[in-house]
């Protein structure tokens, strides 16, 4: 079925350096962007960018920002200076996963092997939780063929395990 | 696979990111104190279990972590809809499908 996928060079896997994530939760989107000087999206999978910060919509009341490891110690002052004000859980959970880069022309034949989504609807620019394998993932599309899979540290060997039995299954044409 | 509709993510999402959670409408007593044992356990443990339109909450566990609600019928395991928590119980009788 995907004997045509042999022809191409498999997706690459590489791990990205570490960044600053904190997840944030709130009742008022709108005062907290003001005071973040980023805007939250309010639907879920929708991302906002301002320059090098990123936040991405993940429930309802629930927003994953990543910032340059730089810009932590700001951002935490800006959210501790906003919950005095007003409620607000702001969390840091940097080291809590770890962020693959899978890139490549197959890489939705490379997420299909583990992730139950039909990810080629996944607008690009978007994320969403979801599930690899029994593991709980972000994953956001960063382009056409590009995918970031943010995963929990103590799961990152075993869904990275199985990336690469599904990449070397794709490379010989499985 | 079934799919199911979230409410919150507003799309058609595999059933393996969603975890059931029960029979839905069913209010925790006021006082619990003032009940007998016989209607503390009716609320405890007693359930609808019917052959047809069930109605009961799911939580998008795998995904925007909401509760929300969902009529299924039982027979055919097709959802018929879902809704938002807090919502009040939906009139279904126009709802058309379910049992084949």
């Amino acid at each position: 079925m995907n004997a045509m996928n042999g022809s191409l060079a498999p997706p690459t896997i590489t791990e990205l350096p570490p960044t600053t994530r904190i997840s944030l939760r709130t009742a008022d989107p709108a005062a907290v962007a003001s005071a973040l000087g980023i805007k939250l999206p309010v639907k879920v999978g929708v991302r906002a960018a301002a320059g090098v910060r990123t936040a991405l919509c993940l429930g309802p009341d629930e927003w994953l920002l990543e910032v340059p490891e730089a810009e932590s110690a700001m951002l935490a002052a800006a959210l501790a200076d906003l919950a005095g004000r007003m409620p607000l859980s702001a969390v840091e959970i940097s080291d809590r996963e770890v962020t693959l880069a899978l890139a490549g022309r197959a890489v939705l034949d490379l997420l299909a092997t583990g992730c139950p989504r039909d990810l080629a609807r996944m607008p690009v620019g978007s994320g969403a939780r979801t599930l690899f394998d029994t593991a709980q993932v972000v994953l956001t599309r960063e382009g056409e063929d590009r995918f970031h899979l943010t995963v929990r540290r103590s799961y990152a060997p075993h869904v990275r395990a199985l990336l690469h039995i599904a990449v070397r299954e794709l490379e010989i044409g499985l | 696979m079934l799919l199911i509709r979230c409410p919150y993510c507003e799309q058609d999402l595999p059933e393996l990111e969603f975890a059931y959670a029960g029979e839905a409408h069913i209010a925790r007593p006021q006082d619990p104190s003032k009940l007998t044992d016989e209607e503390w356990r009716d609320y405890l443990f007693i359930r609808s279990n019917p052959r047809g339109h069930h109605f009961e909450r799911w939580r998008h566990i795998n995904g925007c972590a909401r509760f929300f609600n969902a009529v299924r019928e039982t027979v055919s395991d097709r959802f018929l809809l879902t809704y938002r928590a807090g919502e009040p119980r939906p009139d279904i009788s126009g709802l058309t499908g379910g049992s084949e």
